[in-house]
């Protein structure tokens, strides 16, 4: 009979990787070989360059700071983590420090274990491997993210994929015979060669219309009634390319070869076909349908269609890059039509010219999920701005209204077009940053906040563009700006001890929740603003800012880089979440989390630290009031 | 039994007692067993021992493959502590108390026994091994209890503390409490947690620690 301690602590292993890959046996031998340490705050577990111990650790309550030689910490592990393991695979020295940050329960594990057990298991290995690489993301995403990792399927952007055997004759075959070959293989086109380079080809078109009508015998051969020249292209065709290609030459297929020309070998065939099958149900079919469209239900409709494509998108593992550039082109489509849509139904055209503005994450082109709508109108000054105003708000209450039937719902702030403070002419809007810029009061920098993050959806993007200007050239004008928005973005701290101090909502509705929103995700949006601002960067995407700064900051390549995969992982993280729970993806259920899911938050919440840590060294915040 | 005659015991017990020759006189190589019973009551007398649960200490290290634990099989069964305990007359891998008592010789040796209030344990082994035709326990014992109150600069007013009491000050989770090995266990984590305070006034010594609390005060 095992003995009961023996039991519990096993039963501690069994969820923890890389334990939690063995067999429960083998749980039970590692639990029995493990010996139980005490640990006060600011003992030291092993000192750097010491001679390593023939254990490694696993912390079962508490916290150990793992610190470099300059006594920084670089890494925090609590319940659950595994630290020490890494000098002991690699028989070398301590690279850290061990101390405890509070008083700690560890279990100290002896090496043989992990020759003897550990080491035996592929998965367990694995793991291992990829921790010691100390890229936690990476387990993240190939473990959880992406089972199983797949190139993203980037319909434009992707190699067509074409019948690698097409068909092929000989110019002495004669019509009847190619025919023949046609129907048994059952194909619509056969490519004539000669000594395997194309010359022409022959489709269903030219038997109907050159054969069928009588114009030729079928004992013709096929060099009389073929088609001429091949159209020819290189394998490395891609989808738009191929399809722009039938399109200006008429055809319906199209010769691949191996150096794109008539003069080289035959390598396959791509039909419209072929094009037809990769563009069910894509992204460039549901906008035309949005243009097409003239009812709320059919927009609504497309918007439906939109989420099972974005969930097919999140089963394939396409990259999350390119679901939100997706998701944000068809809102955008969507937004477009419904301010079209109310323009017809307003029966009167647009006194001025003005630009319908999309703000805060449709501003940044980072909705993947429905969220509220935030929005906003500029329209050029004219000399009975009221007048004007009156018209662009009628015109926004319809599109807000439609909106809100597609499945975006209305802003609770009220901050949309419809509400008179946001529908404002060039000059008061002007006046407004102006306002906002010189004094950055609490509400004032909020604002700043969303409403920095703006795209022109619909109309005049010169006033958008021009606003932007004029944003720039303020915020030069009062430097201290920054650093009230810089203090602001360091509202959130990086929750590092997160799992064990449990930084959850206290109150409401969300109790005992994590929102992953504003503790973690805005955290990058505002720091990636702000620090695009001071660079003068136009980008209002965050990862498009992160990459922005990494190439003008190349000093700061690595945070930037680390923050670019925490922030993609984040965004794809709150989209399953989302997906999963029919909601905002917002608020996290610690509990329902596993090990591989948190190692890879954690890892994004170090990033977050770093960016934060960039921040306030960039804008001296400590000292800033 | 007369004084003056040596008596011969049994060679289980004489392997026991074999092992209090060697003397450890460094802290760190002194191995600690911390022990719980669970009884039928507390009577000493007339109760029996339901079920022990041990785990061994050495350098402050809790050592998972130096456990013990056994259920006792016995005719005395007293219901109101089988609800305490949850300790089924039925359950199975029951061994004897002479069997149990044996086994617990051979496992603890010569190690230091610790307890939270350990004095009734030990009288129940006691018991147990007079009824065997063995003496008593050659072992150096330390109760918790007492160790906590040394940890006081000045005596304390409260000076009976129970197991949870010290739990929750000091932060032990109370799993598997109310069976032997689990309550051995929170009183093994209270141990190390205990020495750990004391060692930062004076050197630990197996001397200091059986030193009672009263007198340890200011000293």
């Amino acid at each position: 009979m095992t003995n009961t301690i023996v039991l519990r602590i096993a039963d501690f292993l069994k969820d923890i990787p890389p334990f939690s890959f063995l067999t429960v046996d083998e749980q039970i031998e590692i639990a029995q070989s493990v010996k139980v340490e005490y640990a006060d705050v600011d003992e030291d577990i092993f000192l750097i360059d010491e001679a390593i111990k023939p254990v490694f650790y696993l912390v079962k309550e508490g916290a150990i700071g793992l610190y470099s030689d300059d006594d920084q910490l670089s890494d925090e592990c609590d319940e659950g983590d595994i630290f020490g393991l890494r000098a002991l695979i690699r028989q070398n020295i301590y690279k850290l420090s061990a101390r405890a940050i509070e008083e700690t329960i560890l279990y100290s594990i002896p090496a043989e274990v992990y020759d003897s057990i550990i080491s035996k298991n592929t998965e367990a290995t694995k793991f291992i491997i990829q921790n010691l690489a100390n890229n936690l993301i990476k387990v993240t995403e190939e473990k959880f993210l992406y089972p199983t990792v797949k190139e993203a399927i980037i319909e434009d952007e992707s190699t067509a994929k074409y019948s690698k055997n097409p068909i092929t004759c000989s110019e002495e075959t004669s019509v009847e015979a190619a025919a023949q070959i046609m129907t048994v293989k059952r194909v619509g086109s056969i490519i004539v060669v000669h000594d395997n380079k194309p010359i022409g080809i022959i489709t269903d078109k030219d038997l109907r219309t050159k054969i069928a009508t009588g114009k030729y015998s079928i004992q013709e051969k096929v060099i009389k009634i073929m088609s001429v020249p091949v159209i020819c292209y290189p394998e490395s065709i891609t989808v738009a390319e191929a399809q722009i290609a039938m399109l200006k030459n008429k055809i319906t297929h199209l010769c691949i070869t191996k150096d794109g020309t008539d003069q080289s070998d035959v390598v396959g065939l791509l039909s419209e076909h072929d094009i037809i099958l990769i563009r069910e149900n894509n992204p460039s079919v549901l906008i035309k349908e949005i243009k097409r469209s003239f009812s709320v239900e059919e927009l609504i409709n497309i918007r439906q269609k939109t989420s099972q494509l974005i969930q097919r998108y999140l089963q394939q593992n396409v990259s999350i890059v390119f679901i939100t550039k997706v998701v944000s082109e068809i809102n955008e489509a969507l937004t477009n039509r419904a301010i079209n849509l109310a323009i017809k139904d307003l029966k009167s055209n647009p006194p001025v010219p003005f630009a319908w503005i999309a703000l805060g994450s449709q501003g940044r082109k980072e909705q993947v999920l429905l969220t509220d709508q935030d929005n906003a109108i500029v329209f050029k000054d004219h000399e009975d701005n009221e007048s004007v105003r009156s018209y662009f708000l009628s015109l926004a209450k319809k599109v807000t209204h439609t909106l809100h039937e597609i499945g975006f719902e209305y802003c609770p702030a009220d901050m949309m077009a419809s509400n008179k403070s946001w529908c404002l002419s060039f000059s008061e809007w002007k006046e407004k940053y102006r306002k906002w810029i010189q004094i950055p009061t609490e509400k004032n920098i909020m604002h700043c906040t969303i409403f920095f993050d703006f795209q022109t959806i619909y109309g005049d993007e010169r006033l958008g563009s021009q606003l932007m200007e004029f944003i720039h050239q303020n915020i030069e004008k009062s430097p201290i700006f920054l650093k009230f928005l810089g203090k602001n973005a360091l509202q959130n701290p990086a929750p590092l001890g997160f799992f064990r101090q449990f930084l959850v909502e206290q109150s409401g509705e969300h109790k005992d929740h994590f929102d992953i929103k504003a503790r973690a995700m805005m955290s990058f949006v505002d720091a990636a603003r702000i620090l695009c601002l001071d660079q003068q960067l136009d980008a209002k995407n965050t990862l498009e800012r992160i990459d922005q700064l990494r190439k003008k900051e190349p000093q700061n390549a690595e945070v930037y880089d680390h923050c670019y995969e925490a922030f993609q992982m984040l965004l794809l993280f709150r989209t399953r979440q989302g997906f999963e729970g029919k909601d905002s993806g917002r608020y996290i259920n610690l509990a329902k989390l596993t090990k591989v899911e948190k190692l890879g938050l954690k890892d994004a919440f170090k990033a977050q630290r770093e960016l934060q840590i960039l921040l306030q060294t960039r804008f001296q915040l400590s000292n800033f009031m | 039994m007369g004084i003056f005659k040596k008596k011969t015991y049994p060679k289980e017990w004489e392997t026991y007692a074999e092992h209090f020759s060697d003397k450890i006189t460094n802290f760190s190589e002194i191995r600690f067993v911390i022990f719980d019973t669970e009884t039928t009551g507390l009577d000493v007398s007339n109760d029996r021992i339901l079920s022990i649960g041990a785990i061994g200490i050495t350098d402050k290290n809790i050592i998972l493959n130096d456990v013990y634990e056994c259920f006792v099989s016995q005719e005395k069964y007293s219901r109101e502590t089988v609800e305490i305990h949850g300790i089924r007359k039925s359950c199975e891998d029951k061994i004897s108390e002479e069997k149990a008592i044996v086994q617990f010789l051979d496992y603890i040796k010569n190690a230091v026994l610790v307890g939270h209030h350990i004095d009734f344990d030990i009288a129940m082994i006691n018991a147990g091994l007079h009824r065997l035709g063995f003496p008593s326990l050659k072992n150096t014992s330390l109760d918790t209890g007492n160790l906590h109150l040394k940890t006081f600069q000045e005596f304390p007013r409260q000076q009976h503390f129970s197991l949870d009491d010290l739990s929750h000050s000091y932060h032990i989770p109370m799993h598997d409490r109310h069976n032997s090995s689990g309550d051995a266990y929170i009183t093994a984590q209270l141990f190390i947690k205990i020495l750990k305070k004391l060692e930062k006034n004076n050197p630990l010594s197996i001397s200091l620690l059986k030193r009672s609390a009263r007198r340890t005060g200011l000293l």
